[in-house]
């Protein structure tokens, strides 16, 4: 018996030899952001400054787990991939106010929090995608096009519930007020050609497939899949689609953001704000641009070619904070008009 | 139930060692010997984020309960129940005919499809999601060659039903849950004595009615646990019913967290889920509360084996190939063929390895911490003879009904908590900072696999020593052995195959447990389940199509032990005679 019990015992030595965590400059993350697309920032952030940096890439649930921490939190920064969740931290009294003359001077005021909380990285905009030969230039010009009867059992879209979709809805209710823009909501619901499903890449792919001819979507997809040498099927899609910004004669296109936080509670608050700094330099925001086409908020940078391609757009330049305050009432218009069930 | 024996109809299974005077004592008060209490600390311990969750529901709603039950909550509890309902017949159907006939039939392909037939165990769920949704939507291939073969031009022209809902998320559940109701309704199979099925024969009865009336209702209690399971997985789920565009309380759970910042709402939400499925458990228990399962004789023989004509032989194993087929060898098969294409990209992350150890290190630990305290509730149970207890060991099991992500910030709170005091006082008495020793390393994974998956752990071990006959425990108290040394040297023994079998089924879940892993994990920290998933979450599946596949390798291995272990676990077989004496005797 006494063996056994060493035995188990030396298993679990064996299994516990771990991990120590590095020392020195570091500066830990919390990342929205998938860790293939922002590892090489980050290596390059480690190259230029030697501040290590450690992550956890995660959907959900980090805005307990840094209240959780308490003054223990060892988090620094978050990186997120839409207003939303940095709005979670704010309401929750966990961002640092930072003060910084780089970003101030290279980041659009209306792109970042007045007192520093949070700030925009990059712009998404949330584009129309209409097939080139099936629908006829000009029909679809504006959000409430999508809503028009003419369009019926033409438009895809992912879940309204998701967080692009739901900022999209809550920049209506922020214009329109509640009211038209439930039944604006209830006008494209009526037009949906199939019940909201997959990611904003399936909505081209529904497109090409003939499913649909009009789907809603980030514009860098159609990057991604234009380019993709490893799935030439998704070139395919691009091909036949065409990107419409919306709003242009009036409120300009709805643009969300990517961006970046720092956490009150950690302990590398400084290497913390030189990250952020980083990703708003230069040689960063062009990475964004051409390996993510994201639109760069720096100015100066250059676009990726074929977004230079699309020209120039008016973007909304409505509050991103009133986007985030109407976040609920949108989830809950989704709710109400039952926008998931399809048409 | 067809059975009588020497103790009296009433004395529960619950209450394995009632004797006669044993009925007084249910409504005694707890006895507070070591038993209870250690069996009550671990039990608290185990339920401790079920418990947080529950806490966090305690305060104002904003409003949300008046604007979901007027919109979408009847949608929700619909489609949670459907979808409940089709996972169970589901789940029952597959897994006990397959079980029934690998056991007691022979024909073509039995002994391979025995081991087979669990396969799909290693399968996640949503790569079984992706995999046929890929294949069976509109641009799949399936579709696309129906199209070319009828000439058919677009979606207009034929009808072909949606994958992308409720139909299709049953399916897929169905195939990668149905092994559970396989493993134990099997063991329950080879374990049962078949002087019942035999007398039930010689009744004049056929052999589906003897299967229905006799073989099934005796592995009652084993097929229970495993359809609990797959009901609980089917709650829990949230990756495979959003993908397929079923909203399903899980969804609504993290609509209102997420979407709506109402970390209480979203709690209330899931308290819900936890009562319900608590309900669920007491309506089982209920239903078999005054029936008990050990067999009466003495007399184990070798299985009869019956041989199956020709066509009715090549007709049971098409049966039970299909499952595999859907399950196991499709998703396995595509998985191979995007690796085959995409493995560079893996391989370019030069850790890979590196994930590969740290899923296998958590798995090994996951199982090892859960089969142990599983064993000792299970035992804590047996000896208390209490109600209250047993309520305390099935509340310790809900973590399982619970979405993952959920219960991790029950998870994180607690350790937050005990992580803070625990620095503190290393702070003002030693000077000695400690940080977060437990919510910031490894260790909160491995503690909240237990809160998660003590449903697999205590579970089959329960049911397992509810059919170690009292009179054995009887004779080694009677011998002067105390509890603990019944435990180590009768029960052991006797349960060993429900252990090391609860603790496989631990390690492969963990290997494929993702909502969890990823919040609880520390920095830097990646398994194969986080790296699948950092391309899966984009349905980039294909990218990452080798990391899936070794998920899917490495849980093949334990699931073909299992295997092995319930076609050891006859009574009479040479292995378990050798160990002790059978199990079904009294």
């Amino acid at each position: 018996m006494f063996r056994r019990i060493l035995s188990v015992a030396l298993l679990g030595a064996v299994l516990a030899s771990g991990e120590a965590l590095a020392g020195g400059d570091e500066v830990n993350l919390y990342s929205y952001r998938q860790p293939f697309l922002i590892q090489p920032l980050l290596d390059a952030f480690t190259e230029e400054t030697g501040i290590e940096v450690n992550v956890v890439y995660a959907k959900k649930g980090m805005v307990e787990k840094i209240k959780a921490a308490g003054e223990n939190n060892p988090a620094d920064a978050v990186l997120t991939v839409d207003i939303g969740r940095l709005d979670a931290l704010l309401q929750e009294d966990l961002l640092e106010p930072v003060q910084s003359e780089v970003l101030t001077t290279h980041i659009p005021a209306h792109l970042r929090h007045p007192d520093g909380l949070w700030f925009g990285l990059t712009t998404r905009a949330r584009v129309v995608l209409a097939h080139k030969d099936r629908v006829a230039a000009g029909t679809v010009q504006s959000l409430a096009d999508l809503a028009d009867p003419e369009l019926q059992g033409k438009v895809c879209t992912r879940s309204g519930k998701h967080g692009y979709n739901v900022a999209l809805i809550a920049s209506v209710i922020a214009h329109e007020g509640e009211e038209n823009a439930e039944a604006w909501l209830s006008g494209v619901k009526a037009n949906l050609a199939r019940k909201p499903q997959g990611n904003d890449r399936a909505q081209a792919k529904a497109i090409y497939e003939g499913v649909c001819d009009i789907a809603i979507s980030n514009h860098y997809y159609m990057g991604k899949m234009a380019t993709n040498e490893e799935k030439p099927e998704q070139k395919e899609w691009a091909k036949v689609v065409r990107v419409v910004f919306l709003n242009q004669d009036d409120r300009g296109q709805h643009v969300n953001i990517s961006g970046a936080g720092v956490i009150r509670t950690g302990k590398n608050k400084d290497a913390a704000v030189r990250l952020i700094e980083f990703l708003a330099g230069e040689g960063a925001q062009n990475m964004y641009a051409q390996d993510n086409f994201e639109y760069p908020v720096r100015a100066g940078v250059a676009l990726h070619p074929m977004l230079a391609e699309w020209g120039d757009f008016m973007a909304d330049t409505l509050s991103l904070e009133d986007i985030a305050r109407h976040r609920k009432a949108a989830t809950q218009m989704v709710d109400r008009v039952r926008f998931d069930e399809g048409a | 139930m067809p059975l009588s024996g020497p103790l009296r109809a009433g004395d529960a299974v619950n209450r394995p060692l009632a004797l006669p005077f044993a009925s007084a004592r249910v409504a005694a008060p707890l006895r507070w010997d070591r038993w209870t209490l250690l069996t009550l600390a671990l039990c608290g311990f185990v339920a401790l984020p079920v418990g947080t969750v529950i806490a966090t529901a305690v305060g104002p709603d904003d409003g949300i309960w008046a604007h979901l039950l007027s919109t979408v909550l009847p949608v929700y509890a619909s489609n949670t129940l459907w979808l409940m309902l089709g996972v169970g017949l589901g789940t029952i159907l597959i897994g006990t005919s397959t079980a029934w006939l690998v056991t007691m039939y022979r024909f073509p392909g039995r002994r391979i499809l025995s081991f087979a037939l669990l396969l799909p165990l290693a399968v996640p769920s949503y790569v079984l999601a992706f995999v046929v949704t890929d294949q069976l939507e509109y641009a799949g291939a399936l579709q696309r060659a129906l199209r070319a073969l009828f000439g058919w031009e677009s979606a207009a022209d034929y009808w072909f039903p949606e994958i992308r809902s409720l139909g299709g998320a049953t399916l897929v559940l169905s195939l990668v849950l149905y092994p559970y109701v396989y493993l134990l309704a099997r063991a329950a199979f080879v374990e049962q004595c078949f002087c019942l099925f035999e007398a039930s024969r010689t009744l004049g009865q056929g052999p589906l009615r003897s299967f229905l009336r006799v073989a099934v209702p005796m592995a009652r209690p084993a097929i229970a646990v495993g359809v609990a399971l797959a009901l609980m997985e089917t709650l829990n789920e949230f990756g495979t019913v959003e993908f397929f565009a079923v909203p399903t309380f899980t969804a609504g759970i993290f609509d209102v967290w997420l979407n709506m910042n109402s970390i209480t709402g979203a709690a209330q939400l899931a308290a819900l889920l936890v009562v319900f499925t608590f309900g669920l458990v007491l309506v089982e228990r209920a239903g078999r509360r005054r029936k008990r399962f050990w067999a009466t004789s003495t007399r184990v023989r070798a299985l009869p084996e019956y041989p199956l004509g020709r066509g009715l032989g090549l007709a049971a194993a098409a049966w039970c190939a299909l499952p595999v087929l859907l399950g196991f060898v499709l998703p396995g098969a595509v998985l191979a063929s995007y690796a085959l294409d995409f493995y560079a990209v893996t391989l370019s992350d030069y850790a890979f390895p590196g994930y590969l150890w740290n899923s296998l290190k958590l798995a090994a630990w996951a199982a090892l911490c859960t089969a142990a305290l599983g064993t000792l509730i299970a035992y804590g149970v047996r000896v208390s003879r209490d109600p209250k207890i047993r309520g305390a060991a099935e509340a310790a099991t809900l973590g399982y009904a619970v979405p993952g992500a959920v219960l991790a910030v029950g998870i994180m709170v607690p350790l937050g908590l005990f992580d803070n005091a625990i620095d503190a006082f290393s702070r003002r008495w030693f000077g000695l900072p400690l940080g977060l020793l437990l919510s910031g390393s490894a260790a909160a994974l491995v503690i909240g696999y237990v809160a998660r998956f003590m449903a697999l752990g205590y579970r089959p071990i329960d049911a397992s020593f509810s059919k170690v006959t009292p009179s054995m425990e009887g004779a080694a108290r009677t011998l002067g052995h105390g509890p603990a040394a019944t435990l180590w040297r009768i029960h052991l023994p006797l349960v060993r195959p429900s252990v090391i079998a609860a603790a496989l089924l631990v390690f492969v879940d963990t290997m494929k447990e993702l909502p969890l892993t990823l919040i609880l994990r520390p920095f830097n920290f990646e398994t194969l389940a986080t790296f699948v998933y950092q391309y899966a979450s984009d349905e980039l599946l294909e990218e990452c199509a080798l990391g899936a596949l070794t998920i899917v390798a490495a849980g093949v291995i334990p699931v073909l032990l299992l295997s092995v272990g319930i076609g050891r676990s006859r009574p009479g077989h040479a292995a378990a005679v050798a160990r002790a004496p059978p199990a079904g005797a009294v």
